[in-house]
C-alpha cells in the first residue's frame, strides 16, 4: 500500500471488509500476468520482490529490446514445480485497497482444473474466468462455468483478455460477451437469482480496464475488473441476511472451575461462571439474537426447542450476531448437546435424513466405486457412509449427464449414499454451507470428494433418483 | 450489533446496538472468527495439540486468539517453544511471564542440548533457525502432539502461499507440496494416520498489517524489541545486527549505536533489526502500511540463502 492510500484511508477511517475471489484460466490465457497486474497496480508488491522480478526478467530478455517487467514472475511458483514443469494447485495471495482487502485463491488451469476450480471456488465470493479475446470460448471455458454453476458461486465474472492483441475491437468483445451468454443460458448460470455474470474486456499487459477504466476500450461503459472486486457484496455478507440462522456446535465451553487465570486476575466474578456452559461454533448462515427461539438438532432426539438466552464473545456479551462470527451460545434449557449438534432458528430445518443425494466433485486419484464405504463429514459431524450408486456422470463440455457406475479423478457425478446417521441435510443450492460436505477415505483419511446435496429425499418418491 | 465503546454519545451507541445487523464485519473481524473457528476445530478433532510459541507477534496473536475462543475457560493445551539458544532475552521473559500469567504449560525444546549432545552440528554461517527442525519434531513425538498450531502465514512466503491451513507431515514432519487434501469451504479434514501429524495455520489469511492493527486493536502487549529503541548495531548484509554474545562484529564491521526496531523476532544470529522510530503500536502500523520491503525480505538472513530457503526447510519439517 502507498503512502497515499494510507492517508486516505486513515482520513476516513472505515474499516474495510472481507472479499475472497478466484482466478480461473490457463497460463495461456495471460492468468498470471493478470494476478500479477492486480498485485502490482493495487501496489500490494513491495521493493524487494519487484526487484527481483525485474532482475529475472531481465536475465530472461523479456520484452525485447525495450525491456520492461514480466508481471507473470510475480506468481512464481514453487522450485519444485519449476523443476518438474508442474503447477501445484491453488496459491493464495492478498492485496487490499481502501475500500477492502482481498483474498486472491490462484488457481491453476490446465492441469486437474476441477480440483483446483472446485477448492478456489468453495470459499470464494467471485471468480473470474479468463479467455483469450484471440481464441474465444474454448471447451475450458465451458468446464470453468459449469464448475462455478455447480459450486453456486454468486458473482461469475468472465475477463477478456489480450484485448489489445485484437486492436481493442469492440465487435470481437461483443461476439464473444455473447457466447459467454449463450454457455451460460444453457447452464441456468446468472439466471435463478443465485449468481450473476460479469464480461470485461482487459488487457492484464498493459493494464486497462485492470484497476482502472481504459480509454482505448470507449465502447465499454463498464466497470473496471478492480471497481468490480470492490463493489460485489460478499457471500457472507449474503448468508448473514437469510432468515435461516444455523450454528454447528464446535464443542462445549464448562471450564467447571477451571477459568481463565487472566480472566480472573480482571476481575471475572467466578461464583457467576461456576455453572457456566456454552455452545462453541461459527454461525454459518442467519443472524441470531437474546430471546430467539431455536431448534437444536441431534441424532436420536425429535428436534428440541429452547431459547436463546445468551451470547458470548470472549468476555463480551452481544445482542445479536450473524453469519460467519464465532461466538458462544448459551440457552435457557439444560439440553444435551455435543459436537456435531445443530442451533438452528427453530422450526426451519427439516427432518435429519440418512438418504444422502449428491453432486460429488471427485477430486481424488482412487475411483469411487459403487459400495464402497467412505466417510462425510458434514458441519461438525463426520459419520460413515455407503455408496449405494452413481446415478450419472456431467459432461462438462455438453453439460448432458451421462450413465456411470464409477467417478474418477476431476469428474463431476452424482450418487445415492446411505448414512449410518441422520443429519440435518440441506440443498446446497440454497445453503451453502449445511449443503456442503465431504466425502473421506476411511483408510488413509485422504478427501476423495467435494460434496453438494441436491435434494431431500422427501421430496422424490422414488428409491432410485433420477437425474 | 455488539457493544463498541466510543467517544460519541450514548445515544448513537444505543442505536448501533438496536439496528439491525446489516453491517458487515470488518476484515480483521471476520480474519478473527475464522481463525478462533480453526483454532476449536482442531482442539475438538485432535487428541493433544500444541501451539508453537517463540515470543514472536504471530505467535503472540495466536494465544491471543486461543484465549478469546476458550473464554472464560482456559486455553486447553500447551506451548511449546524450540530454543535456539541464540534468543533475545526480552524475548524469553516475555514468554515466561506470559506462560505465568494464562497458568499455560511451557514444552521446550533446545536446539543446544543438542548440539551438546552431538545429535546437530553448529552451521559455518552461525545461523540456528534451520536447525530447529530437529529438536522441534522431537518434542512432537516425545509429547505425543498430533496437532501443532503455529502462526505461519500465506503473505509470508510462496512456499507459505501453497500450504494448507490443515497440513498433513509424514513420520519425518516433511510436507510434500504435490501430495496436499484439497480445502474445502470451512470444512478441515484433520484425519491422519499413526505417525503423522498436523501442523495448523489458523491466520494463514492474516497479512502483516492484518497482525499490527490487531495486536492495536485487542491491546496486546508484545517483547519490547518489537518498538523503537536505542541498540548497537553494526551493518551485515544489508542488515543491522545486533551486538550480543552470539553476534559479535568483524573487525570491519563498525558498531554504532541507532533507533532500531525488529520486524520479526527469530535466531539473534540471523534476524536484523530496521532503523525505525515507531515507538508505539500505532507508529508501527503506520510504518508497516507505507513499508516498502517484505519482512523476510527485510530482515532474515536464513531466507536470503536462496529464493526457495523456505520451501527446502518446510520439506524436512520446518515449521
Amino acid at each position: 500500500m502507498s503512502t497515499e492510500t494510507l492517508a486516505s484511508g486513515l482520513e476516513t477511517a472505515l474499516p474495510t471488509t472481507l472479499f475472497r475471489f478466484a482466478t480461473a484460466g490457463s497460463v495461456d490465457d495471460g492468468k498470471s500476468t493478470l494476478v500479477g497486474r492486480l498485485l502490482h497496480d493495487s501496489k500490494a508488491i513491495l521493493a524487494d520482490t519487484l526487484d527481483a522480478v525485474a532482475r529475472t526478467s531481465a536475465d530472461r530478455g523479456f520484452g525485447g529490446e525495450k525491456g520492461g517487467i514480466d508481471l507473470a514472475l510475480l506468481t512464481d511458483g514453487l522450485r519444485a514445480e519449476r523443476e518438474q514443469g508442474i503447477t501445484i494447485d491453488v496459491a493464495y495471495r492478498y492485496f487490499a485497497t481502501d475500500r477492502r482487502s482481498f483474498i486472491l485463491a490462484d488457481c491453476p488451469g490446465h492441469v486437474q482444473y476441477t480440483k483446483n476450480t472446485v477448492t478456489g471456488a468453495s470459499t470464494a465470493d467471485a471468480v473470474v474466468v479468463l479467455i483469450d479475446a484471440r481464441k474465444g470460448v474454448l471447451e475450458q471455458t465451458r468446464r470453468h462455468l459449469s464448475v462455478l454453476q455447480l459450486l453456486r458461486v454468486a458473482h461469475v465474472i468472465v475477463a477478456v483478455n489480450k484485448i489489445d492483441l485484437v486492436d481493442f475491437s469492440e465487435q470481437v468483445f461483443r461476439d464473444i460477451e455473447a457466447d459467454v451468454q449463450k454457455v451460460a443460458r444453457e447452464l441456468g448460470l446468472g439466471s435463478d437469482g443465485v449468481a450473476d455474470l460479469l464480461v470485461v474486456p482487459v488487457s492484464a499487459l498493459d493494464g486497462d480496464n485492470v484497476v482502472d477504466r481504459s480509454e482505448r476500450t470507449p465502447w465499454y461503459t463498464g466497470p473496471a475488473l478492480l471497481e468490480v472486486l470492490e463493489t460485489l457484496p460478499a457471500a457472507d455478507e449474503l448468508e448473514a441476511e437469510l432468515e435461516s440462522f444455523r450454528f454447528p456446535v464446535q464443542l462445549v465451553i464448562r471450564p467447571q472451575g477451571a477459568l481463565a487465570p487472566d480472566a480472573v486476575a480482571a476481575g471475572l466474578d467466578v461464583e457467576a461462571y461456576r455453572d457456566y456452559r456454552a455452545y462453541a461454533g461459527q454461525i454459518t448462515e442467519g443472524s441470531v439474537k437474546l430471546g430467539d427461539e431455536v431448534s437444536v438438532i441431534s441424532p436420536g432426539h425429535e428436534p428440541r426447542t429452547t431459547t436463546v438466552i445468551g451470547i458470548d464473545f470472549a468476555g463480551q456479551s452481544l445482542e445479536e450476531a450473524a453469519a460467519p462470527q464465532s461466538v458462544a451460545i448459551r440457552l435457557a434449557d439444560e439440553i444435551d448437546i455435543a459436537r456435531g449438534d445443530t442451533i438452528a432458528a427453530a422450526g426451519t430445518v427439516r427432518e435429519s435424513t440418512a438418504d444422502l443425494y449428491a453432486s460429488l466433485a471427485w477430486l481424488s486419484p482412487k475411483p469411487l466405486r459403487e459400495g464402497q464405504k467412505v466417510l462425510v463429514k458434514h458441519g461438525t459431524r463426520t459419520v460413515q457412509a455407503l455408496v449405494r450408486n452413481v446415478t450419472g456422470k456431467l459432461d462438462l463440455a455438453t453439460f448432458n449427464v451421462e450413465p456411470a457406475s464409477n467417478l474418477e479423478l476431476n469428474d463431476i457425478g452424482h450418487a445415492q449414499l446411505r448414512l449410518s446417521a441422520p443429519l440435518p441435510l440441506e440443498n446446497y443450492l440454497h445453503h451453502r454451507r449445511t449443503g456442503a460436505f465431504l466425502v473421506i477415505d476411511p483408510i488413509d483419511g485422504n478427501t476423495l470428494a467435494a460434496g453438494l446435496v441436491k435434494d431431500h429425499p422427501g421430496d422424490h418418491e422414488d428409491e432410485r433418483y433420477v437425474i | 450489533m455488539s457493544t463498541y465503546t466510543t467517544e460519541e454519545s450514548t445515544v448513537e451507541v444505543a442505536a448501533a446496538v438496536d439496528a439491525p445487523s446489516a453491517e458487515r464485519l470488518s476484515s480483521l473481524d471476520t480474519l478473527e472468527s475464522e481463525a478462533i473457528h480453526i483454532i476449536r476445530e482442531v482442539v475438538a478433532e485432535f487428541e493433544k495439540p500444541a501451539l508453537l510459541f517463540s515470543g514472536g507477534k504471530d505467535s503472540v496473536v495466536m494465544l491471543h486468539l486461543a484465549t478469546k475462543a476458550f473464554w472464560p475457560g482456559k486455553v486447553p493445551f500447551p506451548v511449546l517453544h524450540v530454543d535456539t539458544g541464540h534468543n533475545f532475552p526480552e524475548v524469553i521473559d516475555f514468554r515466561d511471564r506470559t506462560v505465568e500469567r494464562l497458568g499455560l504449560k511451557l514444552v521446550v525444546g533446545s536446539v543446544q542440548e543438542f548440539i551438546d549432545r552431538g545429535e546437530l552440528a553448529e552451521r559455518a554461517d552461525g545461523t540456528r533457525n534451520p536447525l530447529q527442525t530437529v529438536p522441534l519434531l522431537d518434542a512432537i513425538q516425545r509429547n505425543k502432539f498430533d496437532a501443532v498450531f503455529g502462526g505461519g502465514r500465506r503473505d509470508e512466503d510462496k512456499a507459505r502461499a501453497k500450504e494448507r491451513i490443515l497440513s498433513l507431515r509424514d513420520e519425518f514432519g516433511q510436507w510434500d507440496p504435490r501430495n496436499q487434501r484439497p480445502e474445502l469451504w470451512n470444512l478441515y479434514n484433520g484425519r491422519h494416520t499413526v505417525g503423522q501429524h498436523v501442523r495448523a495455520f489458523p491466520i494463514s489469511n492474516w497479512t502483516e498489517l492484518d497482525i499490527w492493527r490487531y495486536i492495536e486493536r485487542e491491546n496486546i502487549e508484545l517483547p519490547s524489541l518489537y518498538y523503537a529503541h536505542e541498540r548497537e548495531v553494526f551493518a551485515r548484509d544489508g542488515m543491522w545486527r545486533a551486538v550480543g554474545e552470539v553476534s559479535q562484529p568483524l573487525p570491519n564491521e563498525d558498531v554504532i549505536t541507532k533507533l532500531v526496531r525488529y520486524r520479526t523476532v527469530g535466531d539473534m544470529s540471523c534476524t536484523g533489526a530496521v532503523e525505525s522510530d515507531a515507538r508505539t503500536v500505532a507508529d508501527v502500523v503506520v510504518e508497516v502500511a507505507a513499508s516498502t520491503l517484505t519482512e523476510r525480505g527485510a530482515t532474515r538472513a536464513d531466507d536470503r540463502i536462496s529464493e526457495a530457503a523456505m520451501e527446502d526447510r518446510k520439506k524436512d519439517g520446518y515449521f
